[in-house]
This record gives structure tokens, sequence and C-alpha cells, in this order.
């Protein structure tokens, strides 16, 4: 499989600010590359180097095979971009934005016309094509903007932020287009704050901290980068608790915690389970409930930067 | 391969269509913001009327005989104001990102800037058409002939043009479209009322004179008062065109690279 997106030690400078230190990443054609950081991290600065917006100082990429300082046009040929803030001009109508981007890309008047008529029923935005868009909601706007970006039927698609600032049901609408794009081959670069976002819709994830690359792997590789895993038990009667948190603490690697009858514990040892199971059997324990956990995205953030994970504040 | 390397430029004929589509982008605007129309059409004509009816007679006699002098004053002010409209669009798409969602797009590099200026030519050529039109109902009558009339438009639309760029450079300096208009205003009202364009400037003192002299408002009011009421031509035209290659000259390249500096 090959690679759609390239980029080898990009760097770029604002004044004082290095905003990007060094960013090597690369997207397998047909898959989703997930950029995640927190704000300030240098994400939209990736992205607007690869979209060809900014030349970088230092290093370079190439989008589709094409390099996005030397050939900006052919790399603009193939890409789609829905910015951070979106984009559409708030002063036309739903339907106007949409043929303005036809227009310029080629399009006859009838076919740029049809094409946004496609894209307005596919966005559930039919309603809303004869209203200026400066009216419309935020999930509106930013389903209007992606539908922008798409106008071309581009093989590629960087979203920056793309559920931002979004309630959850129009996040909700937003994965799913983008995971109906990527059912069509699309492959798509995104940058999210948020974990959850790249665990639903990355096939892998590029975490990223001041402009540097900290991280590199699949939802299931980073989790397991920490090493720590939780266990979960809970007692079939209440009147076993205190014996099973006994046990539990000869397997945790920290504190053990009983709160509403639930005995939780961090693990780390492998055969942590086995060895928990063996000792409840062995104690005539029965148990209602037993898991070992991942450690969710948020706990291998905290442990890949230092720092909690923001808590979905908008950039 | 590396014949292929170099990017290939966007044909000329391409370029102009993406213009047009961006001319069309901008004027369709007015269709969903009356305010606009308001801005080019009603508040020139208010202006006009004002002038004419509250300081004309006091400064030429008669509202009649002001407008000779006048109206001519009242459309390169309007010109130039209008000038602004061009800055105040292009810090709009800058600072809501439409301007990335265009640079991101397989079109020539220049078009996005040259649709706006042609659309705002086009909403110039109008608003002047409506002051001399008003103007005629009021009185005023063009005393020389069509190629006149044809010279004070192309004048009117090549000056406006060249003078807008100074309204590029202010947007792409400041962070939001009202700051251009603020910007604009405080650069503007000294250069169109410190001139001839309104009232005659004898009793003007000499200092003030001196200036209003070589100020290019003044030297396109002459020029367009030339073309329309007879009188001297070739000597304000050819000022009022030396200026517009300045303004040009000085304010496109400081734009470009202002522009380059903030994207
Ligand atoms: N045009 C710019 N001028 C100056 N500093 C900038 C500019 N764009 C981004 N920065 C700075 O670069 C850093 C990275 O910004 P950005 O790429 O927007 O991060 P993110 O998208 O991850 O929030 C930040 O410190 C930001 O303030
Ligand atoms: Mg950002």
């Amino acid at each position: 499989m090959t690679n759609a997106i390239v980029a080898e030690g990009l760097v770029q400078r604002f004044g004082d600010t290095t905003a990007l230190a060094g960013v090597d990443l690369a997207v397998r054609t047909g898959t989703v590359l997930g950029l995640l950081g927190p704000n300030g991290a240098g994400k939209t600065t990736a992205v607007r180097v690869l979209a060809t917006l900014l030349r970088p100082d230092q290093g370079h990429a190439t989008v589709g095979g094409y390099d996005v300082v030397r050939e900006a046009h052919q790399v603009r040929r193939l890409i789609g971009l829905t910015g951070q803030y979106a984009s559409v001009d708030e002063t036309l109508t739903g339907a106007e934005n949409l043929i303005l981007i036809g227009r310029l890309l080629g399009l006859p008047r009838r076919d740029a016309k049809a094409r946004a008529r496609e894209l307005l029923a596919e966005f559930r935005l039919d309603d809303a094509a004869d209203r200026a868009a400066g009216k419309f909601s935020g999930g509106m706007r930013r389903r209007l903007d992606l539908a922008a970006s798409l106008v071309g039927r581009p093989r590629l698609l960087f979203l920056d932020e793309p559920t931002t600032g979004l309630d959850p049901r129009s996040r909700n609408e937003m994965w799913d287009i983008v995971r109906g794009l990527v059912a069509d081959g699309v492959t798509v670069l995104l940058t999210t704050q948020y974990l959850d976002e790249a665990d639903q819709l990355a096939d892998e994830i590029v975490v990223i901290d001041h402009g540097r690359v900290v991280a590199t792997g699949t939802s299931d590789q980073l989790k397991a980068r920490t090493g720590r895993q939780t266990v979960t038990v809970r007692p079939s009667a209440e009147a076993d608790l205190d014996m099973i948190v006994a046990l539990v603490r000869l397997v945790a690697a920290g504190p053990v915690d009983a709160t509403g009858g639930v005995v939780t514990a961090p693990v780390t040892d492998p055969g942590a389970l086995a060895h928990l199971v063996r000792r409840l059997d062995d104690g005539g324990l029965a148990v209602a409930e037993l898991a070992l956990r991942s450690p969710s995205l948020d706990e291998v953030f905290l442990s890949l930067t230092g720092r909690p994970a923001p808590e979905g504040v908008p950039a | 391969m590396t014949v292929l390397a170099a990017e290939p430029r966007v044909r000329i004929a391409d370029g102009l269509r993406h213009t047009g589509t961006l001319a069309w982008r901008t004027l369709v605007q007015i269709k969903h913001n009356p305010f606009e129309l308001l801005d080019f059409s009603v508040q020139p004509v208010m202006f006009l009327l004002l002038f004419t009816y509250v300081f004309g007679g006091a400064i030429a006699g008669s509202p009649g005989d002001y407008l000779a002098f006048g109206l001519s004053g009242i459309i390169v002010q309007n010109l130039l104001f209008a000038t602004l409209n061009t800055g105040v669009g292009l810090n709009t798409d800058l600072s809501k990102g439409v301007f990335d969602r265009l640079r991101s797009l397989p079109i020539a590099r220049w078009s996005p800037l040259a649709g706006r200026i042609v659309a705002d030519m086009i909403k110039q050529a109008w608003a002047v058409a409506l002051l001399l039109g008003v103007g005629m109902i009021l009185g005023f009558r063009v005393a020389t002939g069509p190629l006149e009339v044809l010279g004070t438009f192309g004048l009117l639309l090549v000056f406006g043009m060249a003078a807008s760029w100074m309204s590029v450079l202010v947007a792409m300096l400041v962070s939001a479209p009202e700051k251009v208009q603020i910007f604009g205003f405080v650069l503007l009202f000294p250069l169109t009322f410190a001139s001839n364009a309104f009232a005659p400037t004898d009793s003007m003192p000499g200092w003030l004179q001196a200036w209003v002299k070589v100020n290019p408002v003044s030297v396109l009011a002459d020029a367009i008062r030339g073309l329309l009421n007879g009188g001297p031509v070739a000597g304000p035209v050819t000022q009022a065109l030396l200026w517009a290659a300045a303004l040009l000259a000085v304010f496109a390249p400081l734009s470009v690279w202002a522009f380059r500096r903030r994207v």
C-alpha cells in the first residue's frame, strides 16, 4: 500500500514561535490519520503546509506524489480542505457557496448547480439551500464547509478539527459523514483535540505537542505503550467486598479503589488476570463481573505529554 | 521528469474565467445584503443632495451653480471612499478563512484579488452613473460630448483601481474589516476635504492652498470638470493618470509584500 501523504522534517516558524519543530508523518492511501494534540500543538500549521497554504521553512512533503511547494498546483487539484473555522461565504446562500466552488473548478453552470443540489441533499441542507450561510447553525455551517471541500470529489481530504464546538449530535453526524467518505476510498488527514474522536475515526494516530511528534501508532498500540491496564471486579455478594479488595491488592500495581461496591486497580503484570481468577476460585468467591480494561486515550495522553487531555475546550 | 516538475501556470484564459466567477460572487452578495446597496447608492446621492442644498448656495450663489462645480468633486470623493469596499471585502475573506479556501483550489493565484477589483469597479461605474444621473435631474448639464463622458468613466475607473490598492494594503495589515473602515476614513477625510473638490480654494490659508494644488483629489476633480464642463483637459488628465500610476507603483508591490507576510 502506498502513502498518499508523506512529510519529512517539517519546520515552520512564526517570528519567535516554532509552530512545527521537525514533523514527520505518513498517511497510507485510503486510510484516516488522526493528528492529535492540544491547542497550539501545531496541527493547523501542519495542515496548512500540506494543503499548500504555507511554505515550510525546512523539510518537505508530498501529497499524492506531488511536492507541496514545487508542484502546489497539482496538489490543489487532488485535495479538499476543510479549515478549522468554517470558511464559507456568509453572505451567499448554501447553494451559491457550492456553485461558486464548482464554477471555479471548471464545471459548466448546469453541472455546478446539479453538484450543489446533490451535496446539499447528501448533507441534509436542502432546506437551507436558499438561505444565507451567515444564518446557519454551527453544525450546518460545518456541513456546508465540508460539502464545499467535496465539490471536486477530492481523493484526499484535510479536516482541521471538524467537530470542535459542535454538540454531540452534530458531532456524531460528522463522524458518520467521514466514515462514508472513507468507505468510498477517500484518504483523510484529520486533526483533533478529542481523543475519542481519534479513537473512533483514525486508523493511525500521530500525537503532536509543541510542534513535535511525541507518538505514532494505532489507538491500541498507543494504549499499550503506557504498559498499564485496569482490572475491575464486581462481587456477587456485597459481603465478599473486603476479601476481594485484599486479593486484588496482591496483583495491583497501584492503589485499589472500592467505591460503589466495585473494585478497580491498575495492573502492569500481563498474568495478573489469570492470577486473580485462580485466587478468587481458591477462595470460593463468586463475582458478577471481572474485566481487564485497556487505558483510555486520556490516560495515554497524560503519560505522553505530562498534561491531562484538554476537556474539549474549542481552540 | 524535470520538465514536468515545474509548476504549470494556469492559462490566462482560465484565470480570467476564475476572475469572472469571483466577480460574480462579490456582486451576488448585494442581493443578500441590501445594506451594501445603501452603501453605494443611497449614501452618494444623500451626499450630493446635502452638499448641493446645504452648502451649495453659500459657496456658489445658488444650488444650480454649485452643481456645475461641485458634482465632479462629489463624484471623486465618492470614488475614493468606495475603494474602501475592496479592502473591507478582502479583509473579511482573510479573517473568515474564505481566502484560504480559495487558495487551496487549483485556480489562478491572482484571480481572487482580480475578481474583487473587477466587481468593485462595476459598483464604482454604477455609482458614477447614478451621481451623474441624479445631478442631471437636479439641473447639471454636460457641456461636452459623449466621448468626454466616456473619458470621465474611464479616468475615474483607472484612478479608482489604482487607489483601491491603498485599501488593499490596509486590509492586509489590520486584523478586522471594521479597522479598514476606520483607517480608511482617517486617511480619506483630510485627503478629500483638503482639496478643491467641494469648495473653491481662494479663501483657504496659503499653506493649505499649496497642498490643495498638488493633492491628487484636486487634480482628478479638475480633470473631471474639464471633461464634463469643458475647459482644460490635457493637463489635469495627464497629471491624474500620473498620480494613478504612482499609487499603483507604490501600493501594489507593498500589498503583495504584506500579503506574503500575512499568509
Ligand atoms: N500566523 C501565525 N503567526 C504567528 N504565530 C502563529 C501563526 N499561526 C500559528 N501560530 C502559532 O503557532 C503555534 C501552533 O499553532 P497551530 O498550528 O494553530 O496549533 P493548533 O492548530 O494545534 O492549535 C501556536 O503557538 C500559534 O500561536
Ligand atoms: Mg488549530
